[in-house]
């Protein structure tokens, strides 16, 4: 019976749930795509009842469906960018560890380069420079989240070229391209998934706050930066609802994406659930 | 053959203080022929495990050479002719490769070796964390008896083992470097082990 509900398990069942939480919003983004946009004046202003579980605005669109829709958006941003950003920082961590010094340090430099600037700046700055829009902030978003990933692939790379045991695949007259495949890689593949996994929720909410500020998402398309900066007006009104759920869905979505990347980091390396 | 290690010196780069570097090993002189099995021994922290990585290549001397039939040692290209077993046997396997691939990287290792080192063939389908410390060492040996071997470094390898099983795994490694005319420089704190195996003892002070 002690079986049943081993610690395996229950980050698996987490693990699941989340994946499809996450699935079932962006499905559910995609197929509001209409009544997101549909204004209906006869239901305007309405606080949260069966009907309309999150309430409607002051154009008496659903808001709901709004919140589905621009977190849809957010998440596929964030797919994007961070898919980006991760094989940026896979490629360059690699290079930095396994082409030498000079690499090491061009790469090591730009790391330190882009961490050393504020991530909000320098992505307004490129969100803005792209002409804002979808384009803007993916770009964005994936040229500034790369250098603390690729910190820690770098990192672990040079310990495993110290490890004894690809010294002793060397001196058995592996190759370089032999050594990296076979020894290496795979040993990076956990920290790779579960950086970029946690890459998904940072992506997230700087989209969400670039849009906010006004640097990001155009205003016609329903993303959470979007709907929570036009609350705002509102809320003094006594219309809490505006941002209220949108925002709370906001956090679930990256708290959401925050427990996937620790289940998998369980899943994959077990020696650090003990940390 | 032959191998020669000429004056070698080599000491570790102290990064803090400008005081002298201390020197683990200088001028360190030895010849070892391929009939012979020459046992090393000093006590712990006179570089013996140094020596084994100089001489294997895997770190580079200040001073002084590895010649190998007279040739240096680093212009042999791909395998290595000297091949070193490491004393700690969890360090030189890596835990996410099974037990036949790490075997597979030998320089095609013979059944007969495997079986000769009492490896039982299930293993092959472990991984390295499932095995033994004695159990993974005789796969280390075994990977290092590969066809290209000329000379093999035993640094301290059967420390971890039973008196039986060592003596079962030297009986098998004298008779196969014999054969096979390869070989060996044999480091051990055990003084009875070398006299049992060794042609010669040398003492490193």
């Amino acid at each position: 019976m002690r079986e049943k509900n081993n610690r395996r398990q229950r980050v698996l069942a987490g693990l699941i749930f989340s994946v499809i939480f996450l699935a079932v919003v962006c499905i559910g983004g995609i197929l509001c795509k209409q009544e997101a946009a549909a204004t209906d004046f006869s239901r305007k202003n309405l606080a949260p009842c069966t009907e309309y579980l999150f309430g409607t605005d002051w154009l008496g669109r659903d808001m709901f469906a709004r919140t589905l829709r621009g977190l849809s958006v957010s998440i596929l941003l964030g797919m994007v960018s961070a898919a980006v950003s991760a094989a940026a920082a896979f490629v360059l961590g690699v290079i930095s560890a396994a082409m030498g010094r000079t690499a090491d340090s061009a790469v090591s430099f730009c790391i330190d380069w882009v961490m050393g600037i504020p991530h909000i700046l320098l992505l307004i700055l490129i969100s803005v420079a792209l002409g804002k829009g979808f384009r803007g902030v993916a770009a964005g978003v994936a040229l500034t989240h790369w250098p603390s990933l690729a910190r820690v692939i770098r990192a672990e790379m040079i310990q495993l070229k110290e490890s004894p045991y690809i010294q002793i695949a060397e001196k058995l007259g592996k190759r370089k391209g032999y050594l990296i495949r076979k020894h290496m890689l795979p040993h990076l593949m956990p920290q790779f998934f579960v950086g970029l996994v946690l890459l998904f929720p940072h992506a997230i909410l700087h989209e969400s706050s670039v849009t906010f500020l006004g640097f990001g998402l155009s205003s016609e398309q329903p993303a959470i930066g979007i709907i929570l900066s036009e609350s705002m007006r509102y809320l003094v009104t006594g219309q809490w609802w505006l941002a209220a759920f949108p925002g709370a869905m906001l956090v679930l979505v990256v708290i959401l994406f925050y427990e996937i990347g620790e289940n998998l980091r369980k899943l994959l390396s077990p020696g650090s659930a003990h940390e | 053959m032959r191998l020669d290690v000429k004056e070698l010196s080599f000491a570790y780069q102290q990064r803090t203080g400008q005081g002298q570097q201390k020197h683990i090993l200088q001028e360190f002189q030895l010849s070892v022929e391929s009939r012979e099995r020459v046992g090393l021994t000093a006590p712990s922290g006179f570089g013996k495990t140094t020596l084994c990585k100089l001489i294997a290549g895997y770190l580079q001397p200040d001073a002084g050479e590895i010649l190998l039939d007279g040739k240096p040692l680093s212009s042999y290209r791909g395998y290595c002719p000297v091949q070193m077993i490491w004393q700690q046997p969890e360090q030189a396997v890596d835990p996410l490769l099974r037990m036949k691939d790490v075997i597979a990287e030998g320089d095609e290792v013979e059944e007969r070796i495997l079986a000769g080192l009492g490896i039982r063939t299930e293993w092959g389908n472990r991984f390295p964390g499932e095995l033994s410390g004695g159990e993974l060492q005789r796969f280390c040996i075994a990977r290092a008896l590969g066809k290209g071997t000329r000379f093999l470094l035993a640094d301290e390898i059967s420390t971890m083992l039973d008196l039986i099983t060592q003596s079962q795994i030297w009986h098998f490694l004298m008779e196969e470097t014999t054969q096979r005319n390869i070989g060996m420089l044999v480091v051990s704190h055990d003084r009875e082990l070398l006299e049992c195996v060794c042609t010669r003892i040398v003492e490193m002070i």
